[in-house]
């Protein structure tokens, strides 16, 4: 973060303030640098700018990151409510689903916290702003992905920690040391897995620019189906979010692992342990998906 | 009301639904998108309604029936927000407002009236195929009778104008606070709690569950799914009815007389 900081004030632009182009003018810092390093860089700077001017509205900034906690916490009340009739929901007690529900809150709530601007890509598109950011030199889908950057979704992060922490405190596990790695393991491998639909999903606004609606059913809509066991879905549902988007990696089976549970569909034990090699084929996949959304992509005009 | 008048804001009110019709790639993504929640939620009803048969006075086809509604009805009476009350909120914030108030029309009623065209697009649009798909797909409690179904109409029409309502002082909030999009949010977060689009509504404990069946809002889906679920036979459903158009004329009043209060204020700058 410090880096970054000393790396806006380098820029001409630094001294415009928050909201200023801070970002576009220092573009000679960007020069000469690999990639990856030099998106992560400018991604950085762009989020830092856009954290300044949020801070500038703090009062604003408290209410909508309230706002965030509270849309997402609706759900677990709902979780709650139906767990006050019953004992057991598709065999699963309230800690265990709650376990589900954290990690995949959490989980998708920090993709959402670094990607979920990915969603504004079709209006960019539609409008034709999106020209601006391809003449600056700065990877688009780091200026995309850092657009409009909102600290709120913060809240929505730490209704998942909550929850998950409620979990881990209520089960009763016999705790092994490769349970314990099991959960930062499967907390940043579900994230990479939400982040790679996200990008996915921008890069599908290329071409449907209206329908960004779709995205949604698979992040947001994959987000609550995993916060269910998956013994309360349809086979070819589970078989569907396993093998062909592969949300199952995300948080339920390395999770049924941790509470000793039995996998669906009949999957062997070893697949608790694949949610990284998923999510680095998702970003390959995802990685490859949008060069070609960005190379298709032809400009409105004026 | 003149002939003149109705005639006025029936054309606004077509404008609404033609504005909305316009946009079919993103009301095709919509439907997309209900129909996969729709199947979610329609899953994790059967696991509940499996142990708890007659949970909340619904049985298996009954809940899921709930479950369509709700993503047949989430647009129709705007559940989540996303209606009038954005663009309203930004004419106060610009000044617009003041072009507005100049017009031959009432404030009120024409933005009513173009809130019920496009709450009649989405019925139509976003409505039909997500319970197409889920009685494809569930065995559903679909009415067997034309008046049921007609009843049905009748109280959704109410809910989309309780609904508007309450969006219309959402939206006059910005008079004094300019930035609306607080409210806004406090406000579909009120409506996603008490409407019942969490929950059915009779499954809320206790005195939760009394509260939030009396507030406005249960008249955005519950009401209305409950007329669809047969749940008010014969002069009952007058019962229904009264509720739903209570609210609606209390609040659409209560957004009159801040209306008046509101323009009262209103200081146009020039530039």
């Amino acid at each position: 973060m410090a880096d970054s900081t000393t790396g806006v004030a380098e820029g001409p632009g630094a001294a415009e303030g928050p909201g200023g182009r801070a970002a576009d003018r220092s573009g000679v810092v960007f020069a000469e640098r690999p990639g990856l390093v030099e998106g992560v860089r400018a991604y950085g700077l762009i989020v830092m700018m856009w954290l300044r001017s949020t801070m500038a509205y703090r009062a604003s900034f408290v209410m909508t990151a309230f706002g965030n906690f509270a849309a997402t916490a609706f759900d677990f009340v709902a979780i709650l409510l139906m767990f006050s009739h019953v004992d057991e929901l598709g065999g699963y007690t309230l800690p265990e689903v709650a376990l589900l529900y954290g990690v995949s809150g959490t989980a998708f709530g920090l993709a959402d916290l670094v990607l979920g601007s990915m969603d504004r890509l079709g209006q960019r598109v539609r409008d034709g702003t999106l020209d601006t950011l391809l003449v600056r030199p700065v990877p688009v889908l780091a200026q995309v992905a850092a657009d409009r950057f909102a600290l709120r979704r913060l809240g929505r992060v730490l209704q998942g920690v909550l929850v998950l922490g409620y979990a881990l405190v209520t089960l009763d596990i016999a705790w092994t040391p490769l349970k314990v790695a099991m959960v930062p393991m499967m907390l940043l491998s579900g994230a990479a897995i939400f982040g790679a639909l996200f990008v996915a999903g921008g890069a599908f606004q290329f071409v449907a620019q209206d329908a960004a609606q779709v995205q949604n059913s698979f992040t947001y809509g994959g987000n609550t189906l995993l916060q269910y066991p998956p013994s309360v879905f349809a086979k070819d549902l589970v078989r569907g979010v396993t093998f062909v988007v592969p949300l199952a990696f995300a948080n339920w089976l390395p999770a049924l692992y941790v509470l000793g549970r039995e996998y669906p569909l009949g999957l062997p034990d070893w697949v608790a342990f694949l949610p990284p090699v998923v999510a680095a084929l998702c970003w390959l996949l995802a990685g490859l998906a949008w060069r070609s959304g960005l190379r298709a992509y032809r400009s409105t005009g004026s | 009301m003149g002939v003149r008048t109705v005639r006025l804001y029936a054309v606004v009110a077509a404008g609404g639904f033609r504005r909305h019709a316009t946009y079919r790639t993103a009301t095709a993504a919509g439907v997309f998108t209900n129909t996969v929640f729709g199947f979610i939620l329609a899953y994790t009803y059967v696991a509940l309604w499996d142990e708890r048969p007659q949970l909340g006075g619904y049985d298996m086809s009954q809940a899921l029936s709930y479950v369509w509604l709700g993503q047949a009805l989430l647009m129709t009476c705007s559940m989540m927000g996303g209606g009038f009350e954005d663009e309203l909120i930004e004419r106060i914030r610009t000044g617009d407002i003041a072009v507005d108030l100049y017009r031959p029309a009432d404030l009120q009623l024409w933005w009513l009236a173009g809130d019920l065209g496009r709450a009649a697009f989405h019925l139509l649009g976003r409505g039909i195929v997500p319970m197409l798909v889920g009685s494809l797909a569930f065995d559903l409690a679909l009415p067997s009778s034309p008046g049921v179904w007609l009843a049905f109409l009748v109280s959704v029409a109410l809910g989309v104008v309780v609904s508007f309502a309450i969006r219309y002082l959402v939206a006059l909030s910005a008079f004094w606070l300019l930035d609306g999009a607080g409210t806004a949010q406090m406000a579909w977060l009120a409506a996603m709690f008490f409407s019942g689009m969490l929950l059915p509504l009779t499954l809320f404990p206790g005195v939760l569950g009394d509260v939030a069946r009396a507030l406005p809002w249960s008249s955005l889906l519950q009401v209305p799914a409950d007329v669809f679920l047969g749940k008010y036979p014969g002069w009952e459903l007058g019962k229904a009815y009264a509720f739903q158009a209570g609210w609606a004329l209390a609040l659409l009043l209560v957004g009159r007389m801040v209306q008046s209060v509101a323009t009262r204020r209103v200081v146009v700058q020039g530039g």
